[in-house]
């Protein structure tokens, strides 16, 4: 889990339609969740360990790539946002493509990331 | 592609049964859900859209938009109601109100209101009857 704040506002649209798209969400001194993120890795149960990737490996890497970055940090102030809007849908993405490449072992199948009890996102990365 | 998922809640009640039966099949099928007095559940339905980030918005679809949907689409007609007396679908014996066919009849609810608003398509409609089971459908492949 991950708490952090953000400001759901786009410099391409105008003040007026921020407040209309956003909502609550465009408040200019931003808002907070608690993220519970979701890493959801594939593979062969490895013969010798009878893992499919060592649970502890998988928390260091999600630790050091995904939560020492964004818990208790503004998300528009990371240079991942500065050209996107930290929405969730962005978010989930963005932690997506941040432990893609860095996983111990197997295959990263998505992240999901719950905003709030009632709404979460999930990306599976770009495969259709 | 980001598929996007909303909770939301209703109670109502139900109860199974299939009129071109005899009495003794509905009580043997059924078991308790065939008592004819109904009982209910507090559901937990999810919704799933999916689609591309607007580039302007960072949306899939505004999750206020989906929420209204849900709620005049869905809850509008489910919640506090007796599904077999109330509840179009399901009412005169028309399709037996299982957790399946729920999901089979919110899908079709939602389905060309997320459709037609364009952006996203309906992925996945969850029904949760009790925290232990739950229906999920997919549409038609």
């Amino acid at each position: 889990m991950l708490s952090a704040s953000h400001r759901l506002h786009s410099d391409a649209l105008s003040d007026e339609v921020n407040r209309v798209t956003y909502g609550k969400c465009n408040n200019p001194h931003g808002h907070g969740h608690n993220y519970v993120i979701e890493v959801l890795t594939g593979g062969e149960v490895e013969q010798d360990t009878g893992m499919v990737v060592n649970m502890a490996s998988l928390d260091q890497v999600v630790q050091k790539r995904v939560l020492e970055r964004f818990d208790h940090a503004n998300l528009n102030l990371d240079p991942l946002f500065v050209n996107q809007v930290p929405t969730t849908e962005n978010l989930c993405r963005a932690v997506f493509g941040l432990l893609e490449d860095t996983l111990p072992v197997g295959n990263l199948e998505y992240v999901r990331v719950e905003e709030t009890e009632n709404n979460f996102f999930q990306f599976h990365g770009e495969r259709q | 592609m980001i598929e996007l998922t909303r909770r939301a809640t209703f109670s109502a009640s139900h109860y199974y049964w299939n009129e071109t039966w005899t009495d003794e099949k509905n009580e043997q099928v059924f078991g308790r859900c065939a008592r004819r007095n109904g009982h209910g559940h507090n559901y937990t339905l999810e919704v799933t859209v999916a689609g591309e980030p607007d580039p302007a918005t960072g949306f899939v679809v505004d999750l206020k938009w989906l929420k209204d949907v849900i709620e005049n689409e869905v809850l509008a007609a489910y919640d506090h109601r007796h599904l077999n007396l109330e509840v179009p679908e399901f009412a005169g014996t028309k399709m037996i109100p299982t957790t399946e066919n729920i999901a089979i009849a919110v899908w079709k609810r939602l389905g060309p209101v997320v459709t037609g608003k364009g952006g996203a398509r309906l992925s996945r409609v969850r029904i949760y009857e009790t925290p232990e089971i739950f229906a999920e459908y997919r549409g038609e492949a």
